[in-house]
């Protein structure tokens, strides 16, 4: 059993009243893989990173992950066992710091939070894993900054170092450069290439250049289906694909 | 070293004032001043109480006023019975808020936005008409407090004593909520005001966090509730009508939400224009309205945002 996925989605589906937004999808994760998921704007990648995350519970189908189907557990839940999402629109406390941002993120992973006696800033339990953090996305020197002083492209990368310091089994990155600029975009790519070694992901993106560098496997997604599954090349050669998506991306 | 920030300095100076403030009877030569600021103190620290829920945990309570009320008649029906000693007296009325809260929390918290303000203040009625169904405690009319809460090193119906036990427990108080803010559980109280739905992706059970914060606030506002039975000799529905849960949030809100020390200086300046302007007008209310509207729409955060925060989180 040693080489069973640590995700395996087993014909999910979801309805939007008569939209079919989820449609039957098969998708596998495997342990230290990094999976992209493509498609066409309104294809139904959000809306199926939030079932798998919790926020959004399908309407059939199983989600095992880690062995066991969580298709019906708490958002929470999911997030304690290794399930970390970083979102598309940035949803991050924007009257905290950075660095309390963080912190949030590594207090969840660490035991309950009816802990009174000290500030959370004082305690280097918290502080120092989450300015490790910051520091591995290359946001150390902007820890003590409100988040919604912070630019575009860096609220983008706390997002990510949140994801990160929930030490999780699984990425479930959502367009990590959504709205980036070329530079911003080329660095978060670098990022993410180091992080690739150390992390299994399901990683949602436009970016062509981007899924190249980093996917080990592409599926595209169009119209809540997967219309092919396979290594980047394969994908680029699929007529399919390029007639539903890359062409009309690539023009 | 840290420089102190300028709220904590206001917190001291306010302090000192309030505690220099009995030397003012001196002058005026009757308790009248004295009577008044421990009423206001009193009521500080239910708005305090109620800044946890409202300002940190962005819970927005019209009951709240319920928990004053029910630590005010487990004092006076307690008395009635007979039983005088505050070392039992005022752990039972705080055990009491304390679970009423965990009640209430525990359905209201299950509902959000507006629904959650009216379950607040429909429980906040229910507990009201108890009160004035109470016919063996005085109903409408209200119940006498015969006498003040019996302790053994200190004498409550002196009145320059309570006014100080008043003071240093709200200050406990606003230390206490100003602390527990900055702790991990204040970080998860504030984080699911913020972004709930971030909370629960990073994993967070957020309902017991609030319930347990909810518990908190009734509880302490009990407390206040225990010194306004003492302070009033008397208890009656009326103390929490919900009109008197509307002020308690317009003193938070003028003060400063999520900054226990605001509401403090809310509360002064309510009582304050409540002293004055209601002898001018019974509907003092009709011009005290408005101009907080005025205030709240050009000063968001409260009289409080005269004194910035450090940077930072603390
Ligand atoms: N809560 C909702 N209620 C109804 N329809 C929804 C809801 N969320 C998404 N949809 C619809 O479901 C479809 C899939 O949306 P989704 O956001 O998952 O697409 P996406 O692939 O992430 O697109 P994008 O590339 O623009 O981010 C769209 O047609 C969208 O309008
Ligand atoms: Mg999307």
């Amino acid at each position: 059993m040693a080489d069973l996925p640590l995700l395996s989605v087993k014909r999910l589906l979801k309805r939007f009243g008569g939209l079919i937004a989820t449609d039957h999808v098969d998708i596998d994760v495997g342990a230290g893989e990094t999976h992209a998921l493509i498609g066409p704007n309104g294809a139904g990648k959000t809306t199926f990173i939030a079932q798998i995350q919790g926020e959004l519970s399908p309407d059939a189908g199983a989600i095992i992950f880690s062995g066991r189907d969580i298709a019906r557990e708490a958002a929470w839940r999911r997030a304690q066992q290794g399930l970390a999402r970083s979102f598309q629109i940035t949803s991050v406390f924007l009257q905290f710091t950075a660095l309390t941002n963080v912190i949030l993120a590594v207090q969840a992973q660490a035991g309950h939070s009816f802990r009174i006696r000290r500030a959370a800033v004082d305690e280097p339990a918290l502080v120092e894993p989450a300015q490790a953090a910051l520091a591995a996305i290359g946001l150390g020197d902007r820890a003590h900054v409100r988040a919604v002083a912070l630019s575009h492209g860096e609220q983008r990368q706390l997002e990510l170092a949140m994801a990160l310091a929930m030490r999780p089994k699984l990425l479930l990155l959502d367009e990590p450069m959504a709205g980036m600029g070329r530079q911003d975009t080329a660095r978060m790519t670098e990022i993410l290439r180091k992080l690739k070694t150390q992390y299994s992901m399901l990683l949602v993106e436009h970016d062509m250049s981007a899924v190249e560098a980093l996917a080990d496997r592409v599926s595209v997604l169009v119209a809540g289906r997967v219309v092919a599954t396979g290594s980047f090349a394969q994908i680029r050669a699929d007529a399919h694909v390029r007639a539903a998506y890359l062409g009309e991306k690539h023009r | 070293m840290r420089r102190p920030s300028p709220r904590l300095l206001l917190a001291c100076v306010l302090f000192i004032l309030l505690a220099l403030a009995p030397i003012l009877t001196i002058f005026v030569g009757n308790d009248y001043p004295l009577i008044v600021l421990t009423r206001v103190l009193i009521l500080a620290m239910a708005a305090v109480s109620l800044d946890l829920i409202l300002g940190y945990g962005g819970m927005v309570s019209l009951g709240h006023a319920a928990f004053l009320g029910l630590g005010a008649y487990a004092v006076g029906i307690m008395t009635t019975e007979g039983v005088t000693s505050g070392l039992v007296q005022w752990p039972l009325a705080i055990l009491l808020t304390a679970l009423v809260a965990l009640v209430i929390g525990a359905l209201s918290l299950r509902t959000r936005g507006v629904y959650f303000i009216l379950v607040t203040l429909a429980f906040a009625q229910m507990i009201y008409f108890v009160s004035v169904g109470l016919d063996a405690y005085g109903g409408e009319d209200g119940l006498v407090v015969p006498t003040r809460s019996r302790f053994s090193v200190l004498d409550l119906s002196d009145r320059t004593s309570f006014y100080f036990l008043c003071l240093v427990l709200l200050f406990a108080a606003i230390a206490f909520v100003a602390h527990l803010a900055r702790t991990r559980f204040g970080l998860v109280l504030r984080g699911a005001a913020m972004n709930e739905r971030r909370m629960r992706a990073l994993g967070f059970p957020v309902y017991r966090y609030r319930l347990a914060a909810f518990v908190i606030a009734g509880a302490l506002c009990g407390l206040a509730g225990i010194l306004l039975a003492n302070h009033s000799e008397f208890v009656s529905p009326s103390i929490m009508n919900w009109g008197r849960s509307a002020d308690l949030i317009i003193m938070v809100v003028l003060g400063g939400i999520g900054s226990a020390v605001g509401p403090l200086l809310g509360a002064m300046v309510f009582m304050l224009a409540e002293e004055t302007l209601s002898h001018l007008t019974t509907y003092w209310q009709l011009i005290f309205g408005p101009l907080i509207l005025i205030f709240v729409r050009f000063a968001r955060s409260g009289l409080i945002g005269l004194f910035p925060e450090r940077s930072g989180d603390g």
